[in-house]
Formats: C-alpha cells, sequence, structure tokens
C-alpha cells in the first residue's frame, strides 16, 4: 500500500488514478498510523512553499515525513513536493523540511532561448531530462522522454551529489533531485503520458536503495 | 528546452463531441472519451474539451466525462464551456482535469479568474478569449476585440489590454481563439497571435484556422505560440498528430517525439 500524503495542496486524484491504472494500491491520507503502516510514500503537493510547510506542520506531518525519510522508506517528492525537502525556499522565505541541504530559488527574469526568444515563467509544458545519473526509479526512462512541467521556482541543492537529472529552460537546473530512500521531480509523472507512468511504476517496486 | 504543444480541441454537446465551422451547424463525429484515448496515443500533448451543453441540467453529463477520460489518459487536459463559479471549477478539477477555461463568465466577472487562482492556483486557470478584428480606435487600440455569444456580441474590450489584465489577476495561460481565422482553414490569425504573445509572460495557445502543417509551423514560429490547438484538421482524419509532429520536427521546431 501507498501512502498519498494529502495536506490540502492540490487535486492528489491525478496521482492516485495513475497508481489505480498500474494496479497499485494507494490511500490519500494524512492520518500518521495510516502512513506509517504503508510500505512506501508519495508526497505531492502544488501551490506555494509557506502555505504548505504551515500546513504540514500543522498536521504534524513534517515530523512523519522525518521520521520516514531517517526510517528508510521509499518516499517519493512531487513537484511542490520536490522542492519543500530541501531546507529553505525562497518562496514566502519558507523554512522547509530539510531532507536534502539546499535551497529553492525562483528563476531569474528575463531567461532566453537559444534562439534569442524570451522565456516565459512559470516554466510549464513538455521538457526533457537529462540523466545525470543511475538510479533505480529512473531505469527504463531515455534521453528522447519528455515530462510535464508546471513551476516557477527550481531546486538548487547544495551538492551535485544529490542531483540525477537536468532540464533547461534557458539555465540548467535540478529536476530531479535524491538521497537515500528519497526520491524527487520537479515535473509531473502522473501527467507525462507513459513515460511518467513507468516512473510511477518504477517507484512502485524500489526497494530505497541505491549506490550514492 | 520547453516544447511546443499540440493540442487537438474537442467540442462536447451532451456528452458527444462536435466540430462547428464558424460556430454554426455543428455535427456529430464521436464520444469524447474514446477520441480522447486515441490522440492520447497518437501523442498529442494536452487536450482541449469544450462543453457546448446548451441547457444547464445536462452538465452532469459533462462531469461523467471528465471522470472518465482521467480514467484513461495521463496528460493534462482542460475543460471550458459552462464555467460560471468557482464552484463549477471546482467539480471539473476534481473530477480530473487540470485546468478549466473561462471566457465569457470572465468578461462579466473577472474576478473569477482571481479567486479561481487563489483557489486552485494558476496553473489551472485558462483564459479563452474570442477575438474580432476591429476597426483601431481609442476604445479598441489594438485593433482586436473581445467578442462573447460565438462571436455574436461585441464587449468593448481590446484584446491586449484584457490578457495583460487576466494575466495580472492571475490567470495561468491564454487560448487565444480568432473568430475570423475559425473554421476557415486559412490559417491562424498571424498578427494577433505575436501581439498577445510577446506581451504576456503566461503560455499562449493559438487557436482558430488551422488547415495544414504549415498553419501550424507559422504560428509556432513567427507567430510566437507556445501551443497550436487543432480540431477539423485532426478530427476529419486529413492529418494525424503524428504526422504533424513528425514535419515540425523536420523543420527543426522542438515538439515532443516520444511517447
Amino acid at each position: 500500500m501507498i501512502a498519498i500524503i494529502d495536506y490540502k495542496a492540490g487535486n492528489l486524484s491525478s496521482v492516485e488514478r495513475a497508481l489505480k491504472k498500474l494496479g497499485y494500491g494507494c490511500r490519500i491520507t494524512q492520518r500518521r498510523e495510516e502512513i506509517l503502516s504503508c510500505e512506501r510514500i508519495i508526497f505531492p503537493g502544488v501551490g506555494a512553499a509557506g502555505k504548505a510547510m504551515s500546513d504540514l506542520k500543522r498536521l504534524g506531518l513534517d515530523e512523519v515525513l522525518r521520521y520516514e525519510f531517517n526510517a528508510g522508506k521509499p518516499i517519493l517528492g512531487i513537484c511542490l513536493g520536490a522542492q519543500i525537502i530541501l531546507e529553505r525556499s525562497r518562496e514566502n522565505e519558507a523554512g522547509c523540511l530539510g531532507l536534502i541541504k539546499g535551497n529553492v530559488e525562483l528563476f531569474p527574469q528575463p531567461l532566453f532561448s537559444e534562439e534569442k526568444d524570451r522565456l516565459k515563467i512559470p516554466h510549464m509544458g513538455w521538457n526533457s531530462v537529462n540523466l545525470r545519473k543511475e538510479h533505480p526509479v529512473l531505469e527504463g526512462i531515455a534521453p528522447e522522454d519528455e515530462f510535464y512541467f508546471v513551476h516557477a521556482y527550481y531546486t538548487l541543492p547544495a551538492s551535485d551529489k544529490y542531483v540525477f537529472g537536468t532540464t533547461c529552460h534557458g539555465m540548467e537546473f535540478a529536476s530531479v533531485i535524491g538521497h537515500k530512500n528519497l526520491i524527487a521531480v520537479q515535473f509531473h509523472p502522473e501527467k507525462s503520458g507513459k513515460a511518467g507512468l513507468r516512473l510511477l511504476e518504477n517507484f512502485c517496486i524500489w526497494d530505497g536503495r541505491h549506490a550514492e | 528546452m520547453l516544447s511546443k504543444r499540440i493540442i487537438p480541441c474537442l467540442d462536447v454537446r451532451d456528452g458527444k463531441t462536435t466540430k462547428g465551422i464558424k460556430f454554426q451547424g455543428n455535427i456529430d463525429i464521436g464520444d469524447p472519451v474514446e477520441m480522447a484515448r486515441f490522440y492520447y496515443n497518437e501523442g498529442a500533448d494536452e487536450i482541449v474539451f469544450y462543453d457546448i451543453t446548451a441547457s444547464s441540467d445536462r452538465r452532469d453529463i459533462m462531469i461523467d466525462v471528465v471522470r472518465r477520460v482521467a480514467e484513461e489518459i495521463f496528460i493534462p487536459f482542460s475543460v471550458g464551456g459552462g464555467i460560471r463559479t468557482i464552484e463549477d471549477m471546482r467539480r471539473v478539477l476534481l473530477a480530473g482535469a487540470e485546468k478549466v477555461s473561462v471566457n465569457t463568465a470572465a468578461v462579466q466577472n473577472p474576478e473569477i479568474i482571481a479567486d479561481g487562482a487563489r483557489a486552485f492556483g494558476s496553473q489551472c486557470i485558462v483564459l479563452g478569449m474570442d477575438v474580432k478584428k476591429v476597426e483601431v480606435s481609442r476604445k479598441i487600440p489594438s485593433g482586436y476585440e473581445i467578442v462573447i455569444n460565438g462571436g455574436r456580441t461585441y464587449t468593448g474590450l481590446d484584446a491586449l489590454e484584457w490578457a495583460k489584465k487576466a494575466e495580472s489577476m492571475g490567470a495561468g495561460e491564454i487560448c487565444l481563439n480568432s473568430i475570423d481565422a475559425d473554421g476557415t482553414r486559412q490559417g491562424y490569425e498571424m498578427a494577433l497571435t505575436p501581439l498577445i504573445s510577446e506581451n504576456v509572460n503566461i503560455p499562449v495557445i493559438a487557436s482558430g484556422g488551422a488547415g495544414n502543417i504549415d498553419h501550424i509551423y507559422d504560428v509556432l514560429t513567427k507567430g510566437k505560440a507556445d501551443a497550436a490547438l487543432v480540431a477539423s484538421m485532426v478530427h476529419h482524419g486529413t492529418h494525424t498528430i503524428r504526422q504533424i509532429k513528425e514535419a515540425l520536427h523536420a523543420q527543426g521546431v522542438k515538439v515532443r517525439m516520444w511517447w
């Protein structure tokens, strides 16, 4: 059973539907005991970092996530859930969970494409991921695969060792980061067609280990 | 680098898809869930549904369509038509749509954009703009005016000013439909599209007028559109999404080629 953490940060049903399509049981929950009893955790989220962190704290879920991270349970962060695992976000100057060292920054403006067109912020639409390191959750993902992104802030981990994939939007940023049993993607795998479903399925069978 | 998106548009009435020519003489062409699955497998980057059901007591049919589509396809899709309140938005989003688009309701009550963005996030809120070319005047300095009711009612809103205002209120994307070009298959409105796209910082989907692949190429390059809406071109089977993408790719436009 997979716990999809519910802290009122966006619509979680698309993640649930994707897992159902893949044949994995899951429940959308904010109950501590239920989360602790699940084998793995998906930590999604859209919205602002400040509000998300205050909701997590109010529900006591920040402590649950830290506990589960330290206990070695496989965790997948998605979108905002990939940002607030770092130490601090420029968005609302929010103090975050600190499971990975580093910060979340706002895209600088203006940004330009190689053709010198001004790029829009948020970074929204399909983009590719340059795979930097192997990871069980990225198995079978090809360099040509693209994923659906929607974000105005990007993750800046303190060390390259946390970076598994990068994406280019006028600048290169970390789009897949991880540490130990935690892996996190800036894009929405549940909205990224077959490549996204493949990544979710990889997570559903991942034991939380990989070569660091 | 972001890919340019190719987005099939399905008009849905009473749970069935149609495609109107200049908003008149709509004919039924199929089941929306079936068509969504078809386009998903063909490489569509997103799908747009417009609910043109006339009677409001039949709108639940659309919610059921949205729910069934969400179980089948795993790319973003948006729903527009008949969205008048935050509650309408909530129902569509909870049923599984990634985005909702507002058009007439936003003209009549612009606050719905801000309220929707606050409740669900800007990325969920698409402003649909139906635009007609008019004489340049003090009131309409861009020479493009917002129209509603399928193009029958002029609103007195300048298209460029409306686009900027909607962006400042929290719209996350603009779907820009030229009523003059819609259904003509003579190409997208190539003056209007860059005018809007280069003056806002949110993505612009060009809509209305696609008849061949050159039209799509033009609007995604010279036209500065971030995405192109296609309807009759693909519904009638004269082109497939794959053909369109292969041709664009061969001409150097970045599009998603693996799916």
